[in-house]
């Protein structure tokens, strides 16, 4: 009988995810032993706190132990470079977003309520809230961490549906338009699970290919195994399907606006910041660690892809009327972009560029939208969150501050200079000149001119249009909301004004590569 | 051309010399920032800052005079402005603390003044803002050390001079003249900037340094060049032709700040400009002779225009082109008559600015009223006014003894050195500066009260006619102390450098003789038409003559066929082809692109069957182009 031998499990390197994860578990206690009325007062420091000290965490792994050079715990997970730059950037997101979380307003008071029924109303008079909520944001946050960070198929998908399920939760907890929210989050789940069952399919054919679901044993196994190149292709088209889903690439798009607009804006803050970066990390291993000597076959179809979220994201977003979906079709087209990114990382040298852009990229892009969703928490009418772009006319003569920053948020979005977008998307596209996808690049120049069109769209309603008689006021901020509003401001002029450390930073964590 | 050497310095009072910037702008930014909290006391805050800037001058000035000759010009380095192109740093030399202590001590008479004057503004604290940005503008320019410093400055006096031109912007005519002095100014500043990038290129330096120690190595073509584009520059700031039409106009601002900033310092800038650029018009002696040409060209023109001005600040404002014409000549002959070009800007700061300030006390007295032939026979009831302009008056038309008769005759004597011809053409500017002088000075304070009827003259208080005692007592004196013995000359010798041979004062020399005798000619002219006859309330239709000097010269005429007009045309015909060509392609593509938006945006339903068959539709698409793309 064979003895199966202990896993030898590197827990330093390890520790800003376990940490995550171990609070999350505390949140379930505190849920189950704390009275009711205490649990909101330990939740929140308890979820900050454990978010500031994963943060903490990959600053000592970065700057006191060093950066591994080979994956830990027995090949599953590689804590490389790359990781510690996306765990950081996660972490800084989830504690932005948890900010936004906290300002009770935005959930439901007792989810199993039927909507308009009289346990609804009951439960809201008696000041009851969902605090499940946090464990589960602290669960979502492991999953991206541990998304980002796998080097084991199998790992990864775990990683996946431990990030989703909890947001599948979360989606259905908005406060007003509960049935917008539901429906949000049954389309969220049913989707999410179809294209998980992509995933899992394509894994098993790479598994029947190469013999492993170890990444770096697939890359090894990609020249010597002949004669199977069908089971590989099909394998990595349905992998590629289900991380597709996952960063709403166009085909696969379809899910993000009615998701963003249904969702808690709190929680689409989370979603399309946090998630999107754990889904490019997890992207960028697949690609790269596992199929990085395969390019040749899967390049020309994810080119067809870029091309396809950039367009469509981009032409899309144009003609809605609700500013959640107006950004989650920005947020396509900016998946779109940096698709690019990844499809530039190749050689050696032109890896690091192309790396360091996109990691850039997605810490600009992800403050930034977290920054724009607290806004948009702030705009308010009688139903609540005031959605329809109609009702921003005239915001600027209202509040003129908000509707600065905000108008300011949308330039950074469409990568206009002296705001952290524009170089975003300069580091991007300039590698991917340098990598030689230049078509690509045109088409993203292209689209972001249209894309322009719909941002600058909002600035000229919010500043140029008479304000609506009755329109939406907006609320005085909780010192959490406004908090994140000023980080996001601030973050966005210094990476647009002195981004210098920062690309030096994401340099340094791209220089080393992926470990294998 | 034989400078000193400029040394770094070594602490001391010039060691801390950016305070005289930091101060006047430390107090423009609580003024502005502060907003009305700041009402009570603003004005007090823009005069200690501007008091203070002047304290801080003086003792540089000071220290200057207690150092050997070698050592008085000091570099008093700043900060890296621009990496690898500008060091930000200051120059304090013999030139520049001439024009700081002239900045700073008019400056500050003209703000206690402006205390009195705009006591009834409800925005008087605005107003003190922008006089204190001025002053910290104008310190920048003059003893920044290099050219791209100067252009901040030049800039920066340039917007504080079209916010208080503008000042009173309820008035259209003030808020088109300000307007009209910005846009002028443009295309001179437009020529400093193409001069700097062109110094830039050429020495790879923009600081004066450097720049100097190599101008007599680059090519004679680039260096005339270069002088003539900053000659450009200077050309626009201080109103010589061709672009002076927008100092007139600036008459509309408040009277101090056609006192401080369009008579006594901001005019002078481009005099500063030829002067410090001195070692580069050295080499290039075809851009040296067009500045004298200039000067000369405005010196005749401003004193025409003076001529027939009735309003008195405009008359003034003619006046004031005419004298910076002979500063403008003089700095044109060389280290000849940079001396002397920086003698009569200083008298003339003291000066013109009396007159100014003598002005606006008749104003204030008169109800605003600035029309000369509804004033008449003021000097019995504001005698303290009316004495110290004629100092001015006297300083101004070369009255022996007094300022202007020691810098003008010197700028004369110098350009009959140089160039006769344009010498006599001084001579003839002087003869008329005697008449218009005397015009302005019979209609206002002599001859038959022609007062509106709510009239009632009185002398202004004493915030107000204490500067102008102060600036008269310059007006006496300040000529004959900087011009006997060559005291100026010598001071700023190690600066600009030492003329070959010096000057010496004569009373009795051929054109001193002439100028004298032309002068009272103008007067008597004058005292005929002005003084002993009748002034008609409504001014005669006139000669041609008259006409063509009341017209600007056909300044505004010229400016408008010349430019606007076709501006205009090429206006409208970009404005035809941006909304037929332009606008037409791109609305069609607007239009394209919002279409098919409008069609996608069906494909998003809201069923989430069809979201699914539309991910397994794009599943078997990518499935179906990867295996496609691996039998190529």
């Amino acid at each position: 009988m064979n003895e199966i031998a202990a896993p030898t499990i590197e827990y330093g390197q390890l520790a800003p995810m376990l940490l995550v994860f171990g609070a999350a578990i505390l949140g379930v206690l505190v849920e189950a032993f704390a009275p009711r009325y205490m649990r909101k007062a330990i939740h929140v420091p308890l979820t900050l706190l454990a978010l500031v000290g994963s943060f903490a965490l990959v600053l000592v792994q970065v700057f006191v132990n060093g950066v591994p050079t080979a994956p830990s715990a027995m090949g599953a997970v590689a804590v490389d470079g790359p990781t510690l730059f996306l765990w950081a950037v996660i972490a800084v997101l989830a504690f932005v977003s948890v900010l936004l979380i906290n300002d009770e307003d935005n959930f439901v008071a007792q989810a199993s309520a039927v909507p308009g029924s009289i346990e609804e109303e009951d439960a809201e008079v008696a000041g009851m809230s969902q605090t499940e909520v946090y464990p589960l944001v602290l669960f979502a946050v492991g999953g991206m961490l541990l998304f980002a960070a796998s080097n084991d198929l199998l790992i990864m998908f775990v990683a996946l549906e431990v990030m989703s399920l909890p947001l599948y939760l979360l989606c259905g907890l908005a406060r007003r338009r509960r049935l917008l929210s539901q429906e949000a989050a049954v389309k969220y789940f049913l989707l999410g699970a179809f294209s998980s069952a992509f995933f899992l399919f394509g894994m098993a054919f790479v598994y029947g290919y190469a013999g492993s679901v170890d990444l770096s044993a697939i890359h090894q196994a990609l020249p010597n195994v002949g004669g199977q190149d069908t089971l590989l292709v099909v394998g990595t088209a349905l992998l590629g399907v289900g991380l597709l889903f996952k960063i709403g690439a166009a085909p696969f798009q379809a899910w993000k606006p009615d998701v963003y607009q249904g969702a808690p804006t709190p929680i689409t803050a989370l979603m399309a910041s946090g998630t999107l970066v754990a889904a490019f990390g997890a992207v960028l291993r697949v690609f790269w660690v596992a199929l990085g000597g395969f390019e040749w076959d899967w390049r020309p179809v994810m080119w067809g892809v870029a091309i396809l979220t950039m367009v469509v994201g981009a032409i899309l977003a144009i003609t809605q009327t609700d500013i959640k979906r107006m950004l989650a079709y920005s947020s396509i087209a900016h998946a779109g972009f940096l698709l690019t990114g990844v499809i530039a990382t190749g050689g050696p040298e032109q890896n690091q560029n192309a790396l360091s852009g996109l990691l850039f990229y997605l810490l600009a892009y992800g403050i930034t939208t977290v920054g724009a969703f607290a806004i948009v928490t702030m705009v308010r009418d009688a139903g609540g969150e005031a959605g329809h772009l109609s009702r921003w006319a005239g915001l600027g003569k209202r509040s003129p501050m908000l509707a600065g920053i905000f108008a300011f948020f949308l330039l950074a979005f469409a990568g206009i200079p002296l705001t952290s977008g524009f170089f975003g998307k300069y580091a991007v596209f300039s590698a991917a000149v340098a990598g030689g996808v230049l078509p690509l690049v045109i088409v993203g120049v292209v689209t972001s001119a249209i894309a322009a069109f719909f941002y600058v769209r909002v600035i000229v309603l919010m500043f140029f249009s008479d304000p609506a008689a009755d329109g939406p006021s907006v609320a005085a901020p909780t010192i959490g909301t406004a908090t994140v509003v000023a980080v996001a401001a601030a973050a966005t002029v210094v990476l647009g004004v002195f981004p210098e450390p920062m690309l030096d930073l994401a340099n340094k964590a791209a220089a080393t590569l992926f470990v294998r | 051309m034989e400078t000193a050497e400029i040394i770094q310095n070594t602490g001391g009072v010039i060691g801390v010399s950016w305070l005289m910037i930091a101060l006047p702008l430390l107090g423009a930014v609580v003024l502005l920032l502060g907003g009305r909290r700041t009402n009570g006391w603003g004005h007090l805050l823009g005069v200690a800052m501007s008091v203070a800037s002047f304290v801080v001058a003086v003792v540089a000035f000071i220290e200057i005079l207690g150092l050997a000759e070698d050592q008085r010009r000091q570099a008093v380095p700043l900060y890296d402005f621009i990496p690898g192109l500008a060091k930000m740093g200051l120059l304090i030399d013999p030139l520049s603390i001439c024009f700081a202590l002239l900045i700073t001590g008019v400056g500050s008479l003209i703000h206690i003044y402006s205390i009195g004057y705009m006591s009834h503004d409800p925005d008087r604290r605005r107003f003190f803002a922008y006089l204190n940005l001025f002053v910290a503008a104008m310190l920048l320019l003059v003893l920044a050390d290099n050219y791209v410093g100067l252009y901040i400055g030049w800039e920066g006096v340039g917007l504080a001079s079209y916010l208080l031109i503008g000042f009173w912007q309820h008035k259209p005519s003030a808020a088109t003249a300000a307007k009209k002095a910005f846009i002028v100014n443009r295309v001179g500043d437009f020529g400093l900037a193409i001069g700097i990038f062109t110094i830039w290129t050429t020495f790879g330096s923009v600081a004066y340094g450097p720049v100097f120690e190599v101008a007599g190595q680059a090519d004679q073509g680039v260096l005339t060049a270069i002088g003539l584009l900053l000659l450009l520059g200077a050309c626009g700031k201080s109103a010589q032709l061709p672009l002076q039409s927008w100092l007139l106009d600036a008459m509309e601002g408040p009277t101090p700040v056609s006192a401080l900033i369009h008579a006594a310092t901001m005019v002078t800038a481009g005099v500063y400009l030829v002067v410090r650029s001195g070692a580069i018009y050295f080499h290039a002696e075809t851009a040296q002779f067009v500045v004298t040409i200039v000067g000369v060209a405005t010196l005749l023109a401003g004193a025409i225009i003076g001529c027939a001005k009735d309003d008195i600040k405009k008359a003034l404002a003619g006046s004031t082109m005419s004298q910076i014409g002979y500063m403008m000549l003089a700095a044109g002959l060389g280290p000849v008559g940079y001396a002397f070009a920086i003698a009569h800007l200083i008298t003339h700061g003291f000066f013109k600015a009396n007159m100014f300030l003598g002005a606006g006390s008749v104003m204030h007295a008169m109800n605003d009223e600035v029309d000369m032939r509804k004033y008449g026979g003021l000097w019995p009831v504001m005698k303290v006014t009316a004495v110290t302009f004629l100092t001015g008056y006297l300083a101004i038309i070369g009255f022996p003894l007094l300022s202007g008769y020691f810098t003008k005759d010197g700028i004369i004597e110098a350009t009959m050195h140089v160039n006769p011809v344009l010498g006599w053409l001084a001579v003839a500017g002087a003869g008329i500066t005697g008449f218009y002088m005397s015009r302005v000075m019979f209609m206002t304070f002599f001859g038959k009260r022609r007062w509106a009827e709510d009239a009632h003259p009185h002398e202004s208080p004493a915030v107000m006619t204490i500067p102008l005692i102060i600036l008269s007592v310059g007006s006496v004196f300040l000529g004959a102390f900087l011009i006997l013995s060559n005291r100026l000359t010598l001071f700023l010798a190690p600066a600009v450098g030492r003329p070959k041979d010096l000057l010496e004062f004569h009373w009795n020399s051929t054109p001193g003789l002439v100028t004298l005798a032309l002068v009272a000619a103008g007067v008597a002219l004058a005292w005929v038409k002005y003084g002993r006859a009748e002034v008609p309330q409504v001014a005669p239709r006139g000669s041609f003559l008259t006409t063509f000097a009341r017209r600007d010269l056909y300044g505004d005429a010229l400016n408008e066929s010349l430019f606007m007009r076709p501006g205009q045309w090429l206006t409208r015909i970009a404005v035809f082809f941006d909304n037929r060509g332009v606008d037409g392609l791109v609305n069609g593509l607007a239009a394209g692109i919002g279409g098919t938006s409008g069609r996608l945006r069906r494909l998003q339903n809201g069923f989430v069957r069809s979201y699914a068959m539309s991910i397994l539709f794009g599943a078997a698409v990518v499935v179906g182009a990867l295996l496609y793309v691996g039998t190529m």
